[in-house]
């Protein structure tokens, strides 16, 4: 058996009888079959020494279980690695930052305590899932959504608290903004409530964030300060419809004003929908380009006779397709004006898209998820608040792949949202994969993500491999992106576990002031070190040696 | 299975697999609630496109219409996982849920 690193084999058995006084013997796993069930399934170091696995695992049902086991963990120094559903793949699955550790599984918390439909809220446990969720509101003929990531497995609480992104409206994206009130177990143990929460008999725990004094809730997020046992939601209310259309322009410039009109329109809320960024010459994982594009951009075609190509096939060089949710009447107007927004562009052109009204039929959802499944540009069910598994052809076995890949990770710096960081980022990215020897896409172009209406996310996917020396080589590429993308300017917004120091240490400004700032208060809250160290870099006092950098 | 259809059975399911827990589980419960969201029927079903793949033909793509499936094979993949399919912890699928579960896809 496996023993957390700086505790004696006597301690260890003793803490596990401690746990399984607390949640039942048959919810404290230590065997090494049910302990590498948590190991990371997609973790870029299968088959090395550096893999990080845990000794135990231990799973309450209840925050007073939770309490039990925690002070157990501080008795006997005992590293503990909470984690909600453990399916947070690409981003270390159930697997602690630190080997040794025990995992505090929160699967069994899985209740869903208050959906309340008049003011669009709700409080859940953290081995709630997005599946679940969904299939509460069916049940319960709930008219709200609840905005949801791609893999429907994954917890409302560990996406949120990881910073997760979605597809729905504006407001409901972000995932942590869309959070309203926590209820923590602090690393003592004590039980802390945050925002109304705090006042006794709250009434309105779920609808106002603050309370009063400093708002703390952005602490127990990519961090190590408490075990969130509970958290509160803003829902959608389910819209009266749904309506796309897509811009499209003429000229390689034509970029910089497309992303400031698409801003102007997002910022002030006239298009309220996730906004896709497209270009025809780029294709399509099921529409590859045309060979004369290829033989063009091989040949190190120069602007001018790409948008002589574009002119030629009618195509245009990019595109842009706005989303609204809200009243027909409503969104038909936005849709009208937006039109009228980028008609600013020379040569622009529109085309009337998808139109939804709410709820979905059979028939409706059933296309929507075929045209997910072949990876059109149409809308996908995560944009009505659907919950799929759609997302993991990524890299599985199908027709068009017949070497699947062990898992995936991703390369997810934040960017400005300009026109012209696109160029820039895509010039330094493209620069790097020469360099590195990257599998950038045939095009050698990339457009970013709009998740959030106030800065793109630049994506870059690593497989995972079976192959030891392959997985080493991509990490070592990964960690020289950060450096590159730090260099410019830009820094991850989430990462592995592998890479969490890297991408910690490049927030650098002031000689680490906001990483001193976290070890403060690491070692204020948690003297004794035993929540989940190492995570997002931030280390306690007696294993600050460990940290890189 | 349309997906409204296979809506209102997983929200049902999720259900009754939640009421039976404690009782012998629902094989059919377990596949619904864990496998049907990959391996089901018709589009967007990343596992059943991957079976499709491997054996092109040879063996139906969908689980739940093979003939071949042992126990001990099924229990295998749930507790190993391959390629991007994760392996499921039993606080996910309990011990008395996969041998339902393996015992629903037998033979």
């Amino acid at each position: 058996m496996a023993v957390p690193p700086g505790v004696s084999e006597r301690d260890f058995a003793r803490a596990l009888r401690e746990f399984e006084s607390a949640v039942g013997s048959e919810w404290v796993f230590a065997s090494d079959e049910d302990v590498a069930l948590y190991r990371d399934a997609y973790s870029p170091f299968k088959g090395e020494p550096e893999e990080r696995v845990a000794s135990a695992a231990v799973a309450p049902a209840t925050v007073e279980e939770v309490q039990a086991v925690v002070r157990t963990a501080n008795t006997y120094r005992i590293p503990l690695y909470p984690i909600s559903t453990g399916k947070n793949l690409g981003y270390g699955g159930s697997a602690p930052n630190l080997s040794g550790s025990v995992v505090l599984d929160l699967k069994r918390m899985n209740r869903i305590l208050e959906v309340d439909d008049r003011n669009h809220t709700a409080l859940v446990e953290p081995g709630v899932s997005y599946f679940d969720f969904y299939c509460y509101i069916q049940e319960h003929k709930l008219k709200v959504w609840m905005d949801c990531p791609d893999p429907g497995w994954g917890s409302l609480i560990g996406n949120a608290l990881d910073h997760g992104g979605g597809y729905t409206a504006t407001p409901f994206r972000n995932h942590f903004d869309a959070h309203c009130g926590m209820e923590v177990v602090l690393p003592n143990g004590e039980l802390l409530r945050t925002g109304m929460g705090a006042l006794p008999n709250a009434k309105t725990w779920q609808q106002f964030k603050f309370g009063v004094g400093p708002w703390i809730d952005g602490l127990f997020s990519q961090s190590n300060y408490g075990i969130v046992t509970k958290m509160g939601f803003w829902l959608m209310p389910e819209p009266d419809a749904f309506l796309t259309g897509t811009v499209v322009v003429p000229k390689q410039a034509d970029l910089v004003p497309l992303v400031d009109i698409l801003n102007y329109l997002e910022n002030s809320g006239v298009v309220n929908g996730m906004p896709q960024l497209g270009s025809p010459l780029l294709g399509g994982f099921f529409d590859p380009i045309s060979d004369e594009l290829r033989e063009l951009i091989q040949g190190g075609a120069s602007t001018e006779e790409l948008e002589a190509y574009a002119a030629r096939r009618g195509t245009g060089y990019w595109s842009c397709t706005v989303k609204f949710y809200g009243p027909e009447k409503a969104i038909r107007a936005n849709w009208e004006y937006a039109q009228e927004k980028f008609s600013a562009i020379a040569g622009a052109t529109f085309e009337n898209g998808e139109f939804f009204k709410f709820p979905l039929s059979a028939e409706e959802i059933e296309q929507i998820t075929r045209n997910q499944a072949l990876g059109s540009r149409n809308a996908t069910l995560p944009e009505f608040g659907v919950p799929s598994l759609t997302m993991f052809s990524i890299g599985a076995r199908s027709a068009t792949n017949p070497n699947p890949t062990e898992g995936h990770m991703w390369f997810s710096p934040i960017i400005p949202r300009t026109g012209e960081a696109i160029f820039e980022a895509n010039r330094v990215f493209a620069e790097a994969a020469r360099e590195l020897d990257l599998p950038f896409n045939a095009v050698g172009f990339s457009l970013p993500t709009t998740y959030w209406n106030r800065a793109f996310v630049y994506i870059l996917a690593f497989p995972v491999s079976k192959d030891i020396e392959t997985n080493r080589a991509n990490r070592a590429k990964f960690e020289r992106l950060v450096q590159i993308a730090a260099e410019h300017g830009w820094g991850e917004y989430r990462t592995p576990p592998a890479f969490q120091e890297a991408v910690m240490n490049a927030y650098s400004f002031n000689n680490h002031a906001l990483r001193r700032f976290h070890e403060t208060l690491k070692d204020a809250i948690d003297p004794n070190g035993i929540l989940a160290a190492g995570r997002y870099g931030i280390w306690p006092r007696h294993l600050r040696h460990m940290r890189q950098g | 299975m349309s997906s409204k259809i296979w809506i209102a059975a997983t929200a049902s399911v999720f259900l009754a697999a939640s009421a039976h827990a404690a009782d012998s589980p629902d094989g059919k419960a377990v596949f619904d609630k864990w496998c049907e969201p990959c391996h089901g029927d018709g589009p967007g079903k990343p596992g059943t496109a991957a079976l499709q793949a491997l054996y092109n033909g040879q063996k139906p793509a969908l689980l739940e219409e093979r003939t071949d499936l042992v126990p001990e094979i099924t229990k295998a993949f749930v507790r190993s996982g391959v390629s991007v399919m994760p392996f499921f912890r039993k606080t996910e699928i309990s011990d008395a849920e996969l041998d339902a579960l393996a015992e629903y896809l037998a033979p």
